[in-house]
């Protein structure tokens, strides 16, 4: 089956977008259509009070009717906060309890603390929601998350709006043939070509947001990142050939190729 | 008078409340938002008879775009 599978939920598209960063709702929608994404995240702030009462909200751009809804815990630096913020999201979606956990550890690296994250992730499950986290590229600590009950583990390839692509392949690979869950990377990936490699590696899916948001085409970025998320995919499954340095092999015949001219005499 | 801490700010409001007499007044009924009373959540549907008491702390949420 070439389809996701996340919490007994199955999805067509392996590509998960953010909502942030982009010019305005209307962006922000067109994009998302771009992608073909049918998760799609949102973060849980304070709302204004007293001021632009008739103020858009993103949910009537993104209608939690046609995409799967993923509240985060962006901006949460401790277990306690993030668990408080999804608990308040749960309420606000009518009890959708699919949410994506992170909780940072500073506001330059936004690195996830995954002692944090470990204790809200535990906290979380045991209080019924259905938690995909973002962890660090550490096998023993995915493992760890997984075994907790987190229904997928989403690795950063890169700090988060860093577009800095897939920095440890080798610990992704790791934590993908460990895994019994879903693997995603959620952060880092720049351009289409990183979203394709990380799929390349067996990833389940991709998390992005601000590649395609802070593109200057987002609409057109978005399109390249779902072909790239396809791309990556159909490669994988269809397995790629071994790579053989120094050993040269044609693609065309050997035989029958014609001669060279002979010069005739004078 | 009630004086609560909302997101953050100060506000005073003349005799009691409960939540749903609180959204009113803020302009906000019918908006998707969740409530968090004292650092606990109070689901939609004990807004109300939620009596408001002096000195609460309430946030107030609601869903925005992020990543």
């Amino acid at each position: 089956m070439n389809s996701l599978s996340i919490a007994g939920k199955t999805y067509s598209s392996r590509l998960l977008v953010g909502t942030g960063k982009y010019k305005d709702f209307a962006q922000t929608k067109a994009a998302i259509e771009a992608s073909g994404a049918e998760i799609v995240t949102v973060a849980i702030r304070r709302t204004n009070i007293g001021q632009s009462a008739n103020e858009p909200n993103i949910l009537d751009a993104i209608p939690p009717s046609r995409f799967t809804i993923l509240p985060n815990t962006a901006g949460c630096y401790s277990a306690n906060d993030a668990v408080r913020t999804l608990r308040l999201a749960r309420e606000l979606l009518d009890g959708h309890d699919l949410v994506k956990l992170e909780v940072l550890g500073d506001p330059q690296t936004l690195y996830p603390n995954m002692p944090e994250t470990l204790i809200a992730a535990r906290q979380l499950v045991e209080e019924g929601f259905k938690v995909m986290v973002y962890c660090s590229d550490d096998p023993i600590l995915a493992k760890q998350l997984e075994d907790i009950g987190c229904v997928a583990v989403m690795p950063l390839a890169s700090l988060i709006g860093s577009g800095m692509g897939i920095l440890n392949p080798w610990n992704l690979q790791i934590i993908i043939a460990n895994a019994k869950v879903p693997v995603l990377v959620d952060a880092g990936v720049g351009t289409a070509s990183d979203a394709a490699i990380a799929m390349e590696l067996g990833c389940d899916g991709v998390l992005m947001n601000t590649a395609i948001a802070a593109a200057k085409d987002p609409v057109l970025m978005a399109s390249a990142m779902k072909k790239a998320v396809e791309a990556g995919r159909e490669a994988f499954l269809a397995g790629r050939m071994p790579k053989k340095l120094y050993s040269a092999s044609p693609s065309s015949p050997l035989d029958g190729v014609i001669a060279a001219a002979k010069k005739s005499a004078a | 008078m009630t004086t609560l801490i909302i997101n953050g700010t100060t506000r005073s409001f003349d005799g009691d409340l409960d939540l749903n007499q609180l959204l009113e007044s803020l302009c906000l009924v019918g908006k998707k938002l969740a409530i968090e009373r004292n650092g606990e959540l109070v689901l939609r549907s004990q807004y109300a008879g939620c009596e408001i008491a002096d000195g609460d702390r309430l946030e107030i949420v609601m869903a925005v775009g992020g990543g």
